[in-house]
């Protein structure tokens, strides 16, 4: 950045909301109802800490795991939260499992509410009108935009989260996948799988 | 669609209203199905005039929301939002760039 910028003797004025932001974060400070701190800890946390991998790990595990698999789909909740995973705004864990014949895919019609513990933040699209509205209204058709294809006699079940539940798909394993170990299953488990706008990655054959 | 990284929040103000709102519902402030229940409200009263894109427009709804929400709640009266944010936006347009920008010099010069 510049300092000696003829075109800006003053500091760069940012946006009119950014200082409507910066001027609760001055009350609620002056106040002591929040800790400055605090709030870079959360932007670090969500920026750099908390992401998709938290979920892939979850599935890779279930994927492996017959016994672990059960009990995620039994109870979310305290599996996930026994991982760490758990969510701060003490919302309930749902695991949805994908199968050959139910595509699991989840939407918040009402926000966008998310599993952030185990996805991080909601991709643009997921807050989107345009998702929020179609999803239930024409699942197939979303995941056509999505390049998926499902075969006819597949039901597809959308989920509609709230601020209280929240679902995590849990994709079907991929072909050919037997006896690899976690951190090679866990690279094949999408974001978008699992949220049921995408499948999990298919094994790469290695060349003959 | 791909699964290529994308910045986790598109603006920095994004990740600080983001954060705040967090924040405080972790200080017991609020619990969030209630808060969910106005951001909810404020999203569906923007998207009758323009389809939402679920990116600026996204927060733009959460700040909005989060203002009237907190004036509500008698903890941070609209009014004071409005001078503090000015008197940032005085503090920005005074400051020499470069120049850390504070709040101090326009608030002793209000007293």
């Amino acid at each position: 950045m510049p300092h000696d910028d003829p075109d800006h003797p003053h500091s760069l004025l940012p946006p009119d909301p950014a200082l409507r932001v910066k001027a609760l974060e001055t009350i609620l400070t002056q106040k002591g109802l929040i800790d400055p701190a605090a709030l870079d800890v959360i932007i670090d946390t969500y920026e750099n800490k908390i992401g998709p991998r938290n979920g892939a790990h979850v599935v890779a595990r279930a994927w492996r795991d017959p016994a672990f698999k059960a009990a995620l789909l039994e109870d979310a909740t305290a599996v996930v939260s026994e991982l760490g995973y758990y969510g701060r705004q003490g919302e309930h864990m749902v695991a949805v499992e994908n199968t050959a014949n139910v595509h699991n895919m989840v939407v918040c019609t009402l926000c966008s509410c998310y599993p952030w513990p185990l996805l991080g933040i909601p991709p643009g699209w997921y807050k989107s009108d345009a998702y929020r509205a179609r999803a239930v209204r024409e699942p197939r058709a979303v995941l056509a935009d999505f390049g998926v294809t499902l075969p006819e006699d597949t039901a597809v079940r959308v989920w509609d989260s709230t601020a209280e539940v929240r679902y995590l798909v849990v994709p079907e394993r991929p072909a050919d996948s037997d006896g690899m170990d976690e951190a090679a299953l866990m690279d094949m488990v999408t974001r978008d799988s699992m949220i049921g706008t995408g499948l999990a990655l298919p094994v790469e054959r290695s060349a003959p | 669609m791909t699964d290529a990284p994308d910045p986790v929040f598109t603006e920095p103000w994004h990740a600080q209203v983001f954060a705040l709102t967090v924040h405080l519902n972790e200080a017991g402030h609020f619990d969030w199905p209630e808060w969910a229940s106005h951001f909810g409200a404020t999203l569906k009263k923007n998207g009758l005039s323009k389809e939402l894109d679920g990116g600026d427009d996204y927060f733009t709804a959460w700040l909005e929301t989060l203002e009237q929400f907190l004036a509500s709640k008698d903890l941070a009266d609209l009014r004071d939002v409005a001078e503090i944010k000015n008197a940032w936006e005085r503090a920005y347009l005074s400051t020499p760039h470069g120049a850390p920008v504070t709040l101090e010099q326009e608030m002793s010069e209000k007293r």
